[in-house]
């Protein structure tokens, strides 16, 4: 795994959970591990909003100017550190959809291909990558935005709160007929930590446990006991 | 059908293009701006026409023009979107003139916040415009239900000639649920032997129109938009009631706080306290009458009303139960949504535990 993981794909194919989940992952063996949201497009469930737990973790978390939370659409300029010191092991949210990913276009300049992994996160359950030629059509997309070419996959497939071990092994044949044509590597499948055990002997990829922490209002029940 | 994930804004503008839409006209802002962007890039592919107009104030007469034309046409906006497109549904009213409007709500007042808010209860239900007009206003509060009370809204809208609006916060149109596609119930709906079609020679033409020289034709135009809006009063009302027999503790609320409701009557249900919830469907015609009877039942204590607003549709619940029980009010405007926790506590607080 080099250096900087830049997580790219459709909005709503959970991006934003896996940078979450892999910056922790990354922090376990990692000294110094930062995530930058970069997402100038979408100003609902952004990682910025688990600023907190992360940087409890230890990990740096760099977001836009007022905290994130305003509608512009602005890269912080600190973003420069992961690109310049080598120390750092840095995950990239970036933007849903091909719009999004254009944001990478003006770091190109700074992307070294010895540095980093472009990653396309797929969700085989949302509508408009479901099969492989819409996929392809996504992913070649985020490629012509950003000018980048992808360099893994990840089977992040998911239904939310009514996720089963099928549908994430439903999102593992996608991928694997996405990789198929594009002889692109999956890298690992992104599994909620109660499929693991259930789905780990089935896949021949390695498996990345998730904890969700993108939650929604009513989902936050024990937060604040009064 | 299998389900699939949406999020709720791409699921209002497929809705519509399931409905048979194939009109949008609008103006881009936080946080439905999927809306018009899923409905440019699949119009087109139907035969249909998505237009990116020069304002709200321009979109919304377009919508006018359209509906005039006898099509099935939508836009969508946010909060301060939809305050400029008030003069445009009067009109619409007025003339009589079947649409779907979508408002995504923000916080308020003026610009306000991107994040989710229900400030926009009295002017979805009082109307912003002038007049005396009614459209029917619809409150969906899972993505599933955005998916179908948009298809709903397009029959209902025909069939009463009329616009109707769906109201929903920016956390229901920025969330991802899983759905799924189901046959909704038909109606029959009446042609629209009023549209501007083009006579052919063969008829006078219609005319859309909601001016009125004679103060006598405006007062009789006036009854019968009266006796329209009863129709839907009487036929139209729509709610959902949760854990609300022999409840102690009756909440009432839409939308997101809806949700948050239910996680917080399970948090109270730990502590043996019986919370129900109470939630209107259709913000107008409010569903006063079956609140008032779940309300009326001898086990409520308290009734607590629940906005992401600092108190509006409180206005509606105290209305609906004439005084017979006691009603608080637990919210929160400009963007915040209170916690499970929260809402709880502010339960207790109203019966004194």
């Amino acid at each position: 795994m080099k250096r900087i993981q830049i997580v790219t794909g459709h909005y709503g194919s959970g991006k934003t959970e896996y940078a979450v989940n892999l910056a922790l992952h990354l922090a376990q063996d990692h000294e110094n591990v930062a995530l930058a949201d970069m997402d100038i497009v979408n100003p609902y469930f952004r990682s910025y909003e688990q600023a907190k737990m992360l940087e409890d973790a230890g990990i740096r978390v760099i977001v836009t100017s007022c905290g994130g939370i305003a509608d512009i659409p602005a890269i912080n300029p600190e973003v420069m550190s992961i690109f310049q010191q080598e120390k750092w092991t840095g995950v990239l949210d970036i933007g849903g959809d091909p719009i999004g990913a254009r944001v990478l276009a003006r770091f190109a300049p700074q992307l070294k291909p010895e540095d980093f992994d472009l990653l396309f996160v797929l969700n085989a359950n949302r509508p408009e990558t479901k099969d492989v030629e819409s996929a392809l059509q996504y992913m070649r997309g985020i490629e012509a935005e950003c000018r980048q070419k992808v360099t893994g996959i990840v089977n992040n497939t998911h239904l939310c709160g009514e996720t089963t071990a099928e549908e994430i092994l439903k999102g593992a044949r996608l991928a694997q007929e996405l990789s198929e044509r594009t002889s692109l590597p999956v890298i690992h499948h992104a599994v909620q930590r109660k499929f693991v055990e259930q789905v780990q002997n089935k896949l021949s990829e390695p498996v990345l446990p998730m904890n969700i922490y993108m939650k929604k209002p009513w989902e936050i029940i024990f937060c604040e006991e009064e | 059908m299998e389900k699939e994930l949406w999020k709720g804004n791409e699921a209002v503008a497929e809705a519509a293009i399931r409905a048979g839409c194939k009109y949008f006209f609008g103006y881009p802002i936080t946080p439905q701006n999927e809306i018009p962007e899923y409905l440019s890039l699949h119009l087109p592919k139907i035969g249909g026409c998505f237009l990116q107009a020069e304002s709200e104030v321009a979109a919304i007469n377009m919508i006018y023009g359209a509906a005039g034309c006898g099509v099935r046409v939508m836009t969508s906006s946010s909060s301060p979107g939809i305050s400029l497109k008030q003069e445009g549904i009067t009109y619409m009213c007025g003339a009589e003139l079947p649409a779907v409007i979508v408002n995504m709500m923000r916080g308020g007042p003026g610009l306000g916040t991107i994040q989710p808010a229900q400030g926009d209860y009295f002017q979805a239900t009082r109307g912003g415009g002038n007049g005396d007009y009614r459209h029917l206003v619809y409150a969906p509060a899972t993505i599933q239900e955005a998916a179908d009370y948009v298809q709903i809204a397009f029959d209902v809208a025909d069939q009463y000639r009329n616009p109707v609006m769906v109201v929903a916060d920016g956390m229901i149109g920025q969330m991802m649920e899983a759905i799924e596609w189901r046959e909704l119930p038909k109606r029959e709906l009446p042609e629209k032997t009023w549209a501007t079609t083009g006579t052919k020679g063969e008829r006078k033409p219609n005319v859309i129109n909601s001016l009125y020289i004679d103060p006598n034709l405006c007062a009789e135009h006036n009854e019968r938009l009266a006796a329209k809006y009863k129709a839907m009063e009487e036929n139209e009302v729509r709610w959902e009631e949760v854990n609300t027999e022999d409840c102690e503790i009756l909440f009432v609320a839409y939308g997101t706080p809806s949700r948050v409701t239910k996680a917080a009557i399970k948090l109270l249900e730990k502590e043996g306290i019986k919370a129900g919830l109470f939630r209107p469907i259709t913000l107008w015609p409010f569903p006063a009458k079956q609140l008032k009877a779940t309300a009326s039942q001898p086990t409520v204590k308290a009734v607590i009303d629940f906005e992401l607003s600092m108190g509006q549709m409180i206005d509606d619940v105290k209305i609906a139960l004439e005084g017979c029980r006691p009603v608080s009010f637990v919210g929160k405007a400009g963007g915040v949504v209170p916690t499970p926790a929260e809402v709880a506590s502010a339960a207790k607080a109203a019966i004194g535990r």
